[in-house]
């Protein structure tokens, strides 16, 4: 099937679908000439430095700027009084202030902006601000959110969640409920409860927020920066300069990573604010630790779960009961609940389910997106339940998973019907039958040591004693594409010309490379779409429509789709062209199928008609603008959470191996063992890379990352990569990957959106693990040195 | 300040330096030479990763006046320092694009130089060799993998013994 489908569409020009084809940016970045945001450079350019907010809640009695003015080579000070128009944005909810309207709601909120001549002349300038802060008293979790009296964080909401949540200090509420579960649960032989906690995780991309803004001579602004979707930020952006969109010329410069956490603004509307109030260029790089303030974080989470089944391990009902904490301002906290709500159960047939998923306003840190979505916590705890179970049956845990997978034409919680493959029974067979690390991998030959293949490492603080192995296996399910009724599209330009007597396609999308590969696979699409081997990137801009979020594993699906679609449409209008001109000279043009390989235009039967160049030359480019959707989806019911609500599903499982030292607490991870189903691997070698680097995220929540916020203060205690650990490749163990290529039919090329799936079972699976190695339940990720000693 | 130092077989020079800038915001605001990241300013990614009188260092933990008269190789240079003709890649960078080690590539740059490096001392190491010499240099995108396997590559299309540049 496989080889036809590739016949179809032009399979013999190198580089296509289907191949490893290399990333076109590659050869700039290992040289170091590829321009990052932060590597911008303008003649005459100043430096944006922000003032942030030391306090998680406070009324700003007084604000003075005089001292910061006057400070040799500042050139402006803006703070709430200057900004020109809108003075909130948001995602979802416009609830976020450019900067602070009078009352700040949490740690590092911006108060005021500099423009200097060097960063240390703003950095400064910024100290000398003087801001007279009254302290108000803290929401910090769902009981002082909710309590009578709590302050309530955002009063007069008039968002589109307002009329239906039990109270202002929530963001969104979503049931989900199926079936009859006190019935159920009156026949259920075994029931086990678990309450579960998920730490606040950082996106931790390398390439900290940065971007360079460029006043214009029509009073407009050109901004170059890093992002995860140029249209999202320029609808928001727009109001609050006050300027029309088309005066606003964005276009996107190299990304050092993302993870979610560029979806919302962060220095784009102050940079502009400052370029326009200047009139210079103003650059803004945010350092590490503003960086742990620039953007939103993943919600932190407590999980409350109850699961039912017969003494056989069907599973008869699951309720759970979800809040997540979304801090101070909404970003993407609807979406995310209604993300695990419907994703709450995992991948498993289930009829009976009651589920609530909330996001509370709290003075904590804003969370919004990260990698995961809000199935990354419901994963970890739906998991640790299905292992629960497991033994209360006394049953294997994969067998168990297994016995209740679901699969193509269950239904889920929400009533939908899964109509592609879901071979999550599959995926744990495979994952289970991949080799076992050897056992004792320290002892080496001649009776030493080798201290980096134990837990605690170079530190020496075991040869082995005390060491004990662990295996633990997870799955999980991850929507794919924007849900719930969104109009997610996107938007593809493809120019096919000649040049220098050789055929050549220009590929012009707004899609913002974050490094997933996304540009590796638009040159992919057109060399197979119109059989042309050289294929140029136009650099992402808003001068083309959207291309939707780089997010929600959705940019090959919809992207990719908007690609091949209008390379299509491309392929059509040569064609008709070939057969306007040279049509006459042979009858094959009207009766044959005709597709383009290799330059040229081949008849179904590998004739060929002509060379493309021939078809091009001394005449326009033939060129096509597109934009594409998926399938709609629908909201889900606000009481029931029934409903049409996602595109599509992404399926990844886990087997963990690892080895703990029980006494001191230190955990190794030996192996972390992947099986997905993509669908389709477009770039076999980039989607590998894609589940070994989820992979990896989800071990950094298993046992290391956790942005540490103080309750007395809701204050951040840990905003650098000194106290804030992501994993090493010390830390991060084989990840060996079996890809599984099951086409869903309603996808481009048959694919799945990969890039989410293999962060959210990754956890649970290590967690499993150190429970099977140390005999402790741990309800909490990560799991540090001191749940496991008890100390 | 002014601060005199070779930088890629090149004598450069650069003025008004304040006291309190480092090697790195030198190299990347004042001599055009981007090419080394900044990505934590503690010495805690490795993405800033040069070479310092042939020893790699954080060039964010060096002052810019510390460079006084000292020889840095960043990742621009390391073709050209090789012998290399323009525009060609060195065997780990081209390892690097070759094995699906570059992902965002914040962290490449500073990892081609650690494991530069590695190989010029360790022409064959082993896995373990490998990931200590390069724990100093955080990746967020690949999970380490393909990073692993580049260095591997590398190795392994150098040869054992061959002498390095």
């Amino acid at each position: 099937m496989t080889n036809d489908h590739r016949l179809r569409t032009g399979g013999r020009t190198r580089g296509g679908v289907g191949e490893s084809a290399p990333r076109p940016d590659g050869t700039l970045k290992v040289t170091g000439e590829f321009a990052y945001a932060s590597d911008l450079w303008h003649e005459d350019m100043l430096w944006g430095h922000t003032l942030r907010s030391p306090h998680a809640h406070a009324r700003i009695r007084a604000l003075d700027t005089t001292e910061a003015l006057a400070t040799p080579g500042v050139h402006a000070v803006m703070t709430y009084a200057d900004l020109p128009a809108a003075t909130h944005y948001g995602l979802e909810i416009e609830d976020t202030p450019v900067l602070a309207d009078g009352v700040v709601r949490c740690h590092g909120e911006p108060v005021a902006l500099v423009a200097a001549d060097h960063p240390e002349t703003a950095r400064r300038a910024a100290a000398r601000i003087r801001v007279a802060y009254e302290e108000l008293p803290l929401v910090t979790d769902e009981a002082t959110a909710t309590a009578p009296g709590a302050p309530v964080l955002h009063p007069g909401r008039t968002d589109a969640h307002a009329a239906h949540v039990p109270h202002p200090n929530v963001v969104h509420r979503q049931p989900v409920v199926r079936g009859d579960v006190t019935a159920a649960r009156a026949r259920a032989d075994v029931v086990v409860t678990g309450d579960y906690e998920v730490g606040m995780q950082d996106q931790a991309f390398l390439g900290p927020e940065s971007g360079l803004a460029v006043p214009a001579a029509d009073g407009g602004v050109d901004l170059y920066v890093a992002t995860q979707w140029l249209h999202a930020d320029l609808r928001q952006i727009a109001p609050v300069l006050g300027l029309p969109e088309d005066k606003i010329r964005m276009t996107l410069s190299g990304v050092g990573g993302a993870f979610g956490g560029r979806e919302d603004l962060s220095m784009q509307a102050h940079a502009c604010l400052l370029a326009l109030r200047t009139g210079r260029p103003v650059k803004m790089v945010y350092n590490r630790f503003e960086s742990f303030f620039g953007h939103v974080h993943r919600h932190p989470a407590r999980l409350h779960y109850e699961h039912g089944a017969t003494r056989d391990g069907d599973l008869l009902f699951v309720t759970a009961r979800i809040v997540l904490d979304g801090g101070a301002y909404a970003s993407s906290s609807p979406a995310v609940v209604g993300n695990a709500a419907s994703l709450a159960v995992g991948p498993y047939e289930v009829d009976n389910v009651d589920v609530e998923a909330l996001a509370l306003y709290t003075n904590n840190p804003p969370c919004g997106a990260m990698r995961g979505f809000g199935a990354v916590q419901a994963c970890f705890a739906y998991e640790a339940q299905m292992d629960k179970l497991a033994d209360a049956l006394g049953t294997d845990p994969v067998e168990l998973r297994r016995r209740n997978a679901m699969s193509q034409g269950s239904v889920m919680p929400t009533g939908q019907v899964v109509d592609a493959p879901a071979p999550v029974a599959e995926l744990l067979r495979r994952v289970k039958a991949l080799p076992m690390p050897p056992e004792r991998q320290w002892e080496t030959a001649g009776g030493a040591c080798d201290l980096r293949a134990l837990p605690g490492g170079l530190s020496n603080t075991t040869h082995g004693e005390d060491v004990v192995r662990g295996v633990g296996y997870a799955v999980g399910i991850k929507n794919v594409g924007f849900s719930e009724g969104f109009d997610d599209y996107s938007t593809a330009r493809v120019r096919l010309t000649a040049a220098g007597g050789e055929p050549v396609v220009t590929v012009h999308t707004a899609m913002a490379e974050v490094g997933q590969g996304g540009i590796t696979v638009h040159t992919q699409i057109a060399r197979t779409e119109l059989g042309v081997e050289r294929v140029v990137l136009h650099p992402a801009d808003t001068r083309v429509g959207s291309a939707g979020s780089t997010s929600a594993s959705r940019q090959t699906y919809v992207t990719g789709g908007a690609v091949k679609a209008a390379c299509e449409a491309v392929r059509e209008k040569a064609l008709a062209r070939g057969r306007a001109r040279f049509g006459a000279a042979h009858p094959a043009w009207a009766t044959a199928g005709l597709r383009l390989e290799d330059g040229k235009v081949v008849t179904d039967g590998g004739e060929v008609l002509a060379l493309l160049a021939d078809l091009l030359e001394d005449d326009e480019p033939v060129e096509a603008e597109v934009e594409w959707r998926h399938r709609p989806t629908e909201p889900f019911d606000l009481r029931t959470g029934q409903g049409f609500g996602h595109v599509q599903y992404s399926f990844a499982a886990h087997r963990a191996v690892v080895e703990v030292d029980t006494a001191l607490g230190l955990v190794k991870v030996v192996e972390l063992a992947c099986a997905q189903d993509v669908g389709k691997a477009l770039n076999p070698l980039a989607v590998t890379g894609q589940i070994q680097g989820g992979t990896a995220q989800g071990l950094g929540l298993a046992v290391m990352e956790e942005i540490v916020v103080d309750p007395a203060t809701a204050r951040v205690r840990n905003p650098s990569f000194t106290d804030y650990l992501i994993p090493t490749v010390l830390d991060t163990p084989a990840i060996p990957v079996d890809v599984l290529e099951l086409a869903d039919e309603h996808a481009p090329y048959g694919l799945r959106g990969a890039g989410e799936a293999p962060t959210l079972s990754s956890t649970p699976a290590i967690v499993a693990a150190i429970r099977r190695a140390s005999g402790l339940a741990l309800h909490r990720v990560p799991v540090r040195p001191e749940h496991l000693t008890g100390t | 300040m002014r601060v005199n130092l070779t930088v890629n077989g090149r004598a450069l020079h650069a003025d008004d330096v304040w006291e309190g800038e480092s090697l790195l915001y030198l190299l990347r605001e004042r001599l055009g030479l981007p090419g080394s990241k900044n990505a934590c300013e503690q010495g805690e990614c490795g993405s800033c990763t040069v070479r310092l009188d042939g020893v790699p260092v954080c060039a964010c933990l060096v002052a810019a006046g510390q460079a006084e008269g000292r020889d840095v190789v960043t990742v621009e240079g390391l073709a050209g320092r090789a012998g290399l003709p323009e525009g060609a890649l060195t065997p780990v960078q081209q390892a690097f694009a070759d094995a699906g080690a570059v992902q965002c590539g914040f962290c490449t740059p500073g990892l081609i130089v650690a494991a530069d490096d590695l190989l010029r001392r360790d022409p064959d190491p082993s896995d373990a060799d490998i990931r200590e010499a390069l724990a100093g240099n955080l990746c967020r995108c690949t999970g380490y993998e393909k990073i692993l396997d580049a260095v591997r590559l590398a190795a392994a299309r150098t040869g054992p013994g061959e002498d390095r540049p």
